[in-house]
């Protein structure tokens, strides 16, 4: 049955308003990251008169890019990978054992994702130093220090969203597979963790992306060594004030264009673990 | 198994302990080298807040007001767009898939990104004056976003992006997943589509809506990246939030006693707030009874 005239209407300038809010900040960012610095500075031009592919290049030598990039490529790869891991292993034992305390454990989970993170930011930093004036071990400032900040907000959510993902894959499959000789870990591994792959990526994903993008935490934890990216951009803004937009357009575009076409990719397993509550 | 849990518990409980324990501490740059023993001062960092009506206590109820309507805003307007994406983008057209991934790039690019990107925009000389303002003369060409109450809505503009499009993720499979026989019914009967929307759409999807105010909500009463970027750390007042408030007050001003007693405060008022919301709108959570 066709829709009304009206409606057809209604839906097209809808959609329409919603496509240019999405897309026209993007356009300028795409815009600003091809055009001179002289011309950004004049303002903004639906056409530009010149493009130049320079602020890719100028953006490596204006700030210390490529170590930025380091720094934050190494703590968010580190992040994920253990999150990940030590995610499976808890949800593995919340989803296949009964224990006491159960649902509390996964309250207890579900209620510090809500919490600001200005109240971890404080008891964190507090004990790093206390912990390297007692045992010389550096947290502030070290990768290791915002490692395992990260994790302790990423734990959580991974957690969260394993159970729902692992909880999919039926009990009596895995069983099915230990009968015929499996072991337990290797049922685990060839079935349970196969079947939940898709999840377990779009997880990964989710932490490697918020890692990627921290801002609160590195601003205090990491120092002039171990600065990753969204702190390091601030150095784009010279002793005067000015800020080297074009070059930072093309720097922000360089770092997202990665995790944008992944998240893209994997976008449907993130939703269905984030709404699959009913099989927990 | 065991370990990994226990693991969990100590990295969220001991900076949660900590944190108390902070709270009742006159904790400042000299004290901080051994904050073991630090003065205990037992509830006056709360006082500070709580126990009398002092410039103080003024500003922070007023930042605390502005962090409530910057949450109701991006909450209700998120809620508004993505639901109207994903009525929309559920009807039968070409190319509705390509659609959804362009809303969904703005969730998608890194949230400090989304945050400088519109800072450029809010320039004084940059795309929000010159489309609004030149071409379209809605707004004085001129108009400064980074002062006075034109910051707030700024703020709001710029979270309001890259937060709609979870909305329309959450709800899109919601909206499609509702049974084709009942809406093909009120077709039938003649049903304008704003009537199927209040009868049919709305309360199948009402359940998961709320579920995404709330994660909205969380999300926008802590965010700290977007006014942290666009202001530093001297936001002025009608975008400066409590996150923001409390880094200043920590990290800037060295009073982390006071920050800490605030961030717990700040924790009390979501915790209360969560339970309200849950047990009056029955919202899911998720089955975490059972």
């Amino acid at each position: 049955m066709r829709a009304s005239r009206s409606y057809r209407l209604v839906r097209g300038v809808v959609l329409a308003g919603l496509t240019a809010f999405a897309l026209f900040p993007l356009y300028t960012m795409v815009l600003a990251s091809i055009t001179p610095s002289i011309q950004v500075q004049l303002g903004f031009a639906w056409l530009p008169t010149d493009l130049t592919l320079t602020p890719y290049i100028e953006m490596w030598h204006t700030i210390d890019l490529l170590r930025f990039l380091v720094n934050s490529t190494l703590v968010s790869l580190a992040t994920t990978v253990l999150s990940v891991v030590v995610g499976l292993l808890a949800s593995y034992a919340i989803v296949r054992h009964r224990f006491v305390g159960k649902g509390t454990v996964l309250h207890a989970v579900m209620i510090t994702q809500t919490f600001p993170g200005v109240l971890f930011l404080l008891p964190l930093f507090i004990l790093y130093v206390s912990i390297a004036r007692a045992t010389g071990l550096t947290l502030v400032g070290s990768y290791a220090g915002l490692v395992l900040t990260y994790l302790s907000f990423s734990l959580p959510f991974t957690i969260w969203l394993l159970v729902g993902y692992l909880a999919s894959v039926s009990r009596d499959t895995e069983e099915a597979a230990m009968t015929d000789g499996c072991g337990r870990l290797e049922a685990f591994l060839r079935i349970s963790l196969r079947m939940a792959l898709p999840g377990v990526l779009a997880v990964a994903v989710f932490t490697f992306i918020s890692a990627w993008s921290e801002v609160l935490f590195a601003s205090v934890l990491s120092n002039e060594q171990t600065r990753t990216l969204p702190i390091g951009f601030q150095l784009f803004k010279n002793g005067h004030g000015t800020v080297q937009w074009n070059q930072l357009m093309a720097a922000s575009l360089t770092i997202s264009v990665p995790v944008v076409v992944v998240f893209l990719w994997l976008q449907r397993y993130f939703v269905r673990g984030l709404t699959s509550g009913s099989d927990r | 198994m065991a370990p990994a849990i226990v693991l969990i518990v100590l990295v969220q409980a001991i900076p949660m302990i900590a944190a108390v324990a902070m709270s009742v501490l006159r904790l400042n740059q000299f004290t901080i080298r051994d904050w073991l023993h630090a003065p205990f001062v037992g509830p006056d960092n709360y006082a500070v807040v709580l126990g009398s009506w002092n410039v103080i206590s003024q500003a922070l109820l007023r930042s605390f007001a502005i962090t409530l309507g910057y949450t109701a805003v991006i909450v209700v307007a998120s809620c508004i767009l993505g639901m109207l994406a994903a009525v929309f983008l559920a009807d039968e057209m070409r190319g509705r898939r390509f659609l959804g991934s362009i809303f969904m790039l703005a969730f998608a690019l890194p949230s400090f990104c989304a945050a400088i990107l519109w800072t450029f925009m809010f320039q004084p000389h940059g795309a929000v004056n010159t489309v609004l303002g030149e071409n379209l003369g809605l707004i004085p060409r001129d108009t400064f976003w980074f002062a006075g109450d034109k910051a707030f809505w700024s703020m709001c503009i710029n979270t309001l992006w890259r937060t709609w499009p979870f909305a329309f993720l959450m709800l899109l499979p919601a909206v499609q997943g509702i049974p084709h026989e009942l809406t093909e019914a009120a077709r039938v009967d003649g049903a304008s589509r704003w009537r199927e929307f209040r009868s049919i759409t709305l309360p199948s999807v009402s359940r998961i809506t709320l579920l995404v105010a709330l994660i909205i909500s969380f999300w926008t009463f802590n965010d700290f990246t977007t006014p942290f970027i666009m202001f530093s750390t001297a936001a002025p007042d009608s975008a400066d939030v409590l996150s923001l408030v409390i880094y200043r007050i920590s990290f800037v001003n060295l009073n982390f006693g006071l920050g800490s007693a605030l961030s717990l405060l700040m924790v009390s008022f979501l915790i209360g707030f969560s339970i309200l919301y849950i047990r009056l709108l029955r919202v899911d959570i998720g089955g975490l009874d059972g």
